[in-house]
């Protein structure tokens, strides 16, 4: 890009120059401030609670979806007799119907989607607390990936409610959430939070010869640069 | 690698994914600065983007207000009808006991959308009149950044569309105004979301920028 230049080559980070950058608003600051001036969020060189944060999301989210594909999203009263459906056996038998597309579309957001995102968050909290060669970039792109096709899972859960409301029909044809949909809206959640509290700038602290030595918990080095807001 | 010590830090800009560490220049409106190493836009300006993200705020409002109440969708079978309004549908899971969950999908197709519509309103408002802005805009814009991704009124139209789908072989559906509403309202939302360059604004809560209210007396930013 031209239209703006890099302060120096090689690249520099906010950390290597002793500053903290603001990931909310991108401002940059001393590198012992703690909480933002501009926007008020904390501010740390690299979140040190970042990767126990992720896997305790992780793990909730998992214990959450377990029971959601086992336990029925659905419960149809048709002439009076009740049958539940899981996520999955509601997708089967939407494609028994010949809605193949959209049985294609269920399992793609409420299998897919989930437990790619689990493997792909792993994968990546993994990668950076014992520093896979891979490649940084290519890990960046699936993380922002994460973050966008995550909420899209949601979907199962909006299906349940439109359907239960919508299918009300006295005694012929009656549609009620199933235990299924509280667990995978929560699993859902959880795997959001799970992705949001990973600090994508640990990946590319993770294959920099300058920051390897020091762990991403040690505190940013106080640089010359910086000090002209500390004391001496 | 220290900077030199006469270096003004307001005068920088970090890439929030990846940390590192540019001079900031405001490319022209439409243009984008994007980072080098993750390729993660940084800035992307558009012209006369508060007055464009305040007018999509309060459509958002007006299409959320009226699609709340109208009927939303109506089913019709075998001379049974029932229609449905979009808080029946989150409140259906009220009727099982999922309280939590109720008041969960009610937040993220209502409430969410309705708070980062607010929040934003009160703080671009009014730099919008060349004032300078609310005590405690700034954490204004930055709970609305936070709610973006809780924002799913666009994932709860395609839900919808699958339910359709789901019961078109049991029974004939028909889509009511409230519907159309709420298809409008992800169009203005996606539309939002594009215009609102968080680097311009938040210069522009500072009083710097282009879209600051002081920035005709002050002229454009400098290049270096």
């Amino acid at each position: 890009m031209s239209s703006y230049d890099a302060l120096s080559m090689p690249l520099n980070t906010a950390r290597k120059a002793g500053l903290v950058a603001c990931t909310h608003c991108a401002r940059v600051w001393p590198g012992e401030q703690k909480t933002c001036p501009r926007c008020g969020s904390a501010l740390a060189s690299r979140d040190r609670h970042s990767l126990s944060r992720v896997w305790a999301w992780w793990w909730v989210g998992l214990i959450c979806y377990i029971p959601a594909n086992l336990f029925p999203m659905l419960q149809t009263t048709l002439l009076g007799k009740t049958s539940g459906d899981t996520i999955v056996g509601g997708a089967v038998l939407l494609a028994m119907h010949g809605a193949v597309p959209v049985a294609l579309v269920i399992l793609l957001a409420s299998v897919c989607i989930p437990v790619a995102k689990f493997i792909a968050v792993a994968y990546l909290a993994l990668s950076v607390q014992h520093n896979w060669p891979s490649d940084r970039l290519r890990r960046m792109r699936l993380y922002e990936l994460v973050e966008f096709v995550g909420r899209w899972s949601m979907i199962d859960v909006f299906v349940v409610a439109v359907l239960s409301s919508l299918v009300q029909l006295s005694i012929v044809v009656s549609i009620k959430p199933g235990p299924a949909a509280v667990t995978f809206a929560l699993a859902v959640v959880f795997t959001m939070l799970s992705a949001r509290s990973f600090d994508s700038r640990l990946i590319w602290d993770s294959l920099d010869p300058d920051l390897v030595p020091d762990s991403p918990n040690d505190p940013a080095p106080a640089p010359s640069g910086a000090q002209k807001d500390s004391l001496p | 690698m220290p900077l030199p010590d006469d270096t003004d830090l307001s005068e920088l800009i970090a890439c929030p994914s990846c940390d590192a560490l540019y001079r900031a220049v405001e490319p022209e409106n439409g243009e984008r600065a994007v980072c080098e190493r993750c390729h993660h836009v940084l800035i992307a300006p558009v012209s006369r983007a508060i007055t464009r993200v305040v007018a999509l705020s309060l459509t958002v409002l007006m299409l959320l207000g009226t699609a709340m109440f109208l009927p939303f969708l109506k089913i019709e079978a075998s001379g049974l009808t029932h229609s449905t309004s979009i808080v029946d549908a989150a409140l259906s899971f009220s009727g099982v006991h999922m309280f939590g969950l109720a008041l969960g999908v009610l937040s993220l197709i209502i409430f969410v959308p309705v708070a980062r519509s607010l929040l934003l309103l009160f703080a671009l408002l009014p730099l919008l009149a060349h004032r300078p802005p609310f005590q405690g805009a700034r954490t204004a814009f930055r709970l609305s950044e936070e709610l973006r991704p809780w924002s799913m009124a666009e994932i709860f139209v395609l839900g919808v569309g699958v339910a359709l789908v789901k019961v078109a072989d049991m029974a004939r559906v028909e889509l009511q105004a409230a519907f159309w509403l709420f298809a409008a309202l992800v169009i203005v939302t996606v539309l939002q979301d594009g215009f609102l360059c968080r680097w311009s604004i938040w210069q522009a809560l500072e009083g710097r920028g282009r879209h600051a209210p002081a920035a005709d007396a002050e002229g454009e930013p400098k290049h270096v």
